[in-house]
């Protein structure tokens, strides 16, 4: 793990700022699509893609990249966006988003865009399969140094095949295994805690024999350690619950759980009116005006 | 005429009975050995889908899932992706059954090289009853893109279907029978992915003959209905189709070019299966009268092999009165 300077913190956010404006102008430009998702998980992805995975854009099927997988396939915009302004393609593709013909498909195909680990969507898979990764590699190479992320969406924690294979992941003391929990407490019927309470959710993957920790999802500082910190578990998975709020950024679209699976222009309209909200969230984005966040910005 | 590789006794009181899942063992041990590459999973059933002999030989190799079908198939499509040749074996009403959705995305849709074996497919399950009596696999898996789809005739054929499905580089489904069947080929017999087989050749001077496209564990059933037929005047091939999915469409094409009509025979529904695919191509290119031998879209029930396939109509019985029909 490395330790982040003021100067890369700031960089890092600066970055996170960007990529949630390309994920406003791409569902914009598409018509559908989640936004509250996307948004909350930017700072997640902007610290791994570009402060903690080894990577190599260039070079997509790198044999020794660290490998992550989406497991909630739904808020792909921010994946694509982090993967775009990372290099594996260019920018402008992005407004490709849910077109006919184009790479990046509603929800993640691995067949057809580079730096994609995995097609997910149904929910609820993406950890089995990084198990299986994490597997493959120990039957390798037991002293491997590759990481296996997967990133699971908190509504998707109601799949029944993540408790299986949480059991699997214990047995398995699969130490290689990092798992991050877009905790946002949002989902497409409501909040979490009405659809169908997870709490106590830290507990519930400790007694499956996680490792786990909690973390503001919007600290790159608070990030950067809790991976650290996971990275140094030899004898278990590890676990993070990323406190996050759903639409960061674009303070007139947060924490309301209207915005999961509709995109700018067809969102809630009591605080803005649909044919504002793209340029409002823009605003928002550019001028800082929308963020609470970034203490080392401000 | 049977096929000259056959076995020599294929009568009902001379043909030897094991069970295919054996074969599938057998195979996946041998393939094990092939290629290190080859891993097996495994929901809580090693022995009696007869993973064990793998297991035991390659402890590091294996991995025992418990009981949970969906996590076996996205686990498999994990390791897929890094370069193993996953085995996931369980009984079919689970896998495919249960985990459905996760092979179609996380195994075809990815197209990652894991091979499905469900076993206990078919009536003759028996006495387990109906929850365990996979009768809609066929029409399940082979209706998902990027998906072969194989149903081996017996021990020495499931061997085969194993070590060619290692091979192939992409998603194979196969099924495996519980009980013992007819052992009616041999190691000599050739299998191929995509190939059909001419098992029994009709007799030429018959002036009236129907085509049997015959799948599975029935193949001794469609054989010993062919010879019955020829000693009634009828003219019988009998063509086997391990593989369902990719169709050998030229060998069905020829063989309703060759006969006067077609019968379909299968441990499974009408609906979906077999039965379906052959009528689904000839209807376009060659409309062909076809009468379906297979479960007549209901559910099995307990019982002995024996009197299920009878009792739901897939004996050498039904298989004559379903050519005679064809023939009217």
């Amino acid at each position: 793990m490395k330790y982040l300077t003021s100067t890369e913190v700031r960089t890092l956010e600066l970055t996170a700022n960007t990529i949630r404006q390309s994920i406003i102008e791409m569902l914009s430009e598409a018509g559908s699509g989640h936004t509250a998702g996307p948004l909350g998980m930017a700072d997640i992805f902007t610290l791994l893609y570009f402060a903690i995975l080894k990577h190599d854009p260039k070079n997509p099927e790198w044999e020794e990249r660290d490998r992550l997988v989406l497991s909630n396939g739904h808020i792909c915009p921010v994946l694509y966006a982090t993967l775009a302004h990372a290099g594996y393609f260019s920018v402008d593709e992005l407004l490709t988003l849910r077109k006919f013909g184009s790479r990046l498909q509603g929800h993640p195909h691995k067949e057809v865009l580079p730096g994609i680990e995995t097609s997910s969507g149904p929910l609820g898979s993406g950890l089995s399969q990084a198990i299986g990764m994490a597997l493959a590699e120990r039957m390798d190479n037991p002293y491997s140094s590759k990481y296996f992320y997967c990133l699971t969406g908190d509504g998707e924690l109601n799949e029944g095949q993540i408790w299986e294979a949480a059991l699997l992941a214990g047995k398995e003391q699969l130490h290689n295994l990092i798992v991050i929990v877009d905790r946002n407490g949002i989902q497409i019927d409501g909040y979490t805690k009405d659809v169908m309470p997870l709490e106590p959710l830290a507990e519930k993957f400790a007694a499956f024999n996680f490792d786990v920790q909690e973390v503001d999802g919007h600290s790159m500082r608070a990030l950067n350690d809790a991976i650290g910190k996971a990275q140094a578990v030899y004898s278990q998975p590890s676990l993070i619950i990323a406190h996050t709020i759903a639409s960061k950024g674009v303070d007139v679209f947060e924490r309301d759980f209207r915005w999961h699976g509709n995109p700018p222009g067809k969102g809630p309209e009591d605080r803005v009116a649909k044919g504002q909200q793209a340029a409002v969230a823009l605003e928002k984005l550019r001028t800082l005006a929308g963020t609470i966040q970034a203490q080392d910005i401000s | 005429m049977f096929a000259s590789h056959l076995q020599p006794n294929l009568t009902p009181e001379g043909v030897e009975r094991k069970a295919n899942r054996v074969g599938y063992g057998e195979g996946l041990l041998e393939a094990g050995t092939r290629d290190e590459r080859v891993v097996a999973l495994c929901c809580d059933l090693t022995e009696s889908t007869k993973t064990d002999a793998f297991a035991k030989a390659f402890p590091k190799r294996f991995v025992q899932v418990g009981v949970a079908e969906q996590n076996l198939a996205s686990v498999a499509s994990g390791m897929a992706a890094m370069g193993k040749i996953p085995f996931i074996a369980s009984y079919a009403t689970f896998s495919p059954g249960r985990n459905w959705e996760q092979i179609r995305t996380t195994i075809a849709y990815n197209n990652s090289n894991v091979k499905i074996v469900g076993a206990h497919a078919g009536i003759s399950v028996g006495p387990d009853g109906a929850t365990h009596q996979m009768t809609e696999d066929i029409a399940i898996m082979r209706a998902m893109p990027n998906m072969v789809v194989i149903a081996p005739a017996d021990i020495h054929e499931a061997r085969k279907v194993a070590l060619a499905a290692a091979k192939y580089d992409g998603p194979v489904y196969f099924r495996l029978g519980r009980s013992d069947t007819p052992v009616v080929t041999t190691a000599a017999s050739p299998f191929e992915i995509g190939k059909g087989e001419i098992m029994y050749t009709k007799n030429a001077s018959h002036a009236t003959s129907v085509g049997i496209v015959v799948t599975g564990s029935l193949l001794f059933n469609a054989l010993m209905a062919a010879k019955e037929l020829e000693t009634q005047g009828i003219g019988a091939t009998v063509l086997h189709l391990a593989t369902i999915k990719p169709l050998d469409t030229e060998a069905v094409r020829a063989l309703a070019e060759g006969h006067d009509a077609l019968v379909t025979v299968e441990e499974h529904q009408k609906i979906g299966g077999l039965g379906s695919a052959v009528a689904e191509f000839l209807s376009e290119v060659r409309p062909t009268k076809i009468v379906r031998v297979g479960i007549d879209d209901v559910f099995g029930q307990s019982g002995e092999p024996d009197e299920l396939v009878a009792h739901y109509g897939m004996d050498v019985p039904a298989i004559i009165a379903a050519a005679t029909k064809a023939l009217e």
